[in-house]
């Protein structure tokens, strides 16, 4: 296989890592909104900590972003 | 290669060129975003605290509440021990706020898409929590890698990842708010490609998701620098309440 298709494989695999991303951003939001729902009074106090996990979660996708960057340009 | 979405993340230099010996110290375009950021921050803090008011005008407000925000974020993750420091996560938070923000404007530069910045914060960040640790605690502050309760036939290996997870740090903090901007504004770009070659006709599309998306950038340029603020939190508070 040519050097450049390679790494354009490589890349495209390395974009998977946005699923896990997906899959965890969406369980952080949606055991927010359970928990909210069940004990609305106490949703407030943990916006700030949806919001760390929110983060949290979605850098670990762009850290494959990062990977598929490297592999792109850097190599 | 203007329609390359990369094209904005390119450093040029403005200005004559200085070289000092094989250092480049030319003023660049990043360095232009990163001094109006600063000067932004300088003007607001200057005047929101220059006429002290009992009802608080527009600008002192938002001086009044940003100081609130970090003071309430530090002793909520690091508690009161970590006081001392909040000159310096405040600055923190406004620099890489600030950063983010002047880098959604149209036509800017967004400083903290580029790695060096970040990781020199970040740098800064671990080597300044590790020497407070020490200074704190001496030889003790090693006890940090071996948590409690841990089975003794456990410990080499939990050592060997605590040790790798603190160095890795660094990188983490870096990459995440290096990523997160990056990948923001490159999307908000190929966005903005599809609008011109959708044309007139099928352009609107990607202009209404371009416009959703601006709004999410926002709100992520804020929320990584709140990260980051309240990551450095965590790490100071590992430094100075060992074990709690």
């Amino acid at each position: 296989m040519e050097l450049e298709a390679a790494k354009m494989i490589g890349a495209g695999l390395a974009a998977i890592a946005l699923a896990g991303a997906g899959v965890g951003i969406g369980l952080i939001f949606g055991n927010y909104l359970s928990g909210a729902m069940r004990n609305p009074s106490a949703a407030q106090k943990q916006f700030p900590n949806l919001l760390l996990g929110f983060a949290l979660a979605e850098a670990t996708g762009l850290f494959g972003l990062v990977i598929a960057l490297i592999i792109l340009f850097a190599f | 290669m203007t329609l390359n979405p990369m094209h904005q993340f390119e450093v040029y230099r403005i200005g004559p060129e200085i070289v000092f010996g094989s250092i480049n110290l030319s003023f660049t375009n990043a360095s232009l975003f990163m001094s109006i950021s600063a000067f932004s921050i300088l003007l607001i803090l200057y005047f929101g605290t220059k006429k002290k008011l009992l009802v608080p005008s527009k600008i002192q407000l938002m001086t009044e509440m940003s100081y609130i925000f970090v003071a309430k974020m530090i002793n909520d993750t690091a508690g009161s021990s970590a006081k001392p420091f909040f000159p310096f996560i405040f600055t923190i938070f406004m620099f890489v706020l600030f950063c983010n923000m002047v880098g959604m404007l149209p036509y800017s530069f967004t400083v903290t898409s580029h790695i060096i910045v970040t990781f020199a914060l970040a740098t800064f960040v671990f080597v300044g929590v590790t020497i407070i640790g020490f200074i704190k605690h001496g030889i003790k502050y090693l006890e940090l890698f071996v948590p409690k309760g841990v089975p003794l036939v456990l410990l080499p290996l939990i050592v060997v990842i605590e040790i790798i997870s603190y160095l890795s740090r660094p990188v983490s903090l870096s990459v995440r708010l290096f990523a997160n901007m990056m990948a923001g504004h490159t999307m908000l770009k190929v966005f903005g490609g599809f609008v011109i070659s959708l044309g007139l006709l099928g352009g609107w599309l990607p202009l209404s998701f371009s416009v959703a998306l601006i709004g999410l950038e926002i709100l992520v340029a804020f929320l990584q620098a709140y990260v980051f603020a309240i990551l450095t939190c965590i790490y100071l508070n590992d430094a100075l309440n060992l074990h709690h």
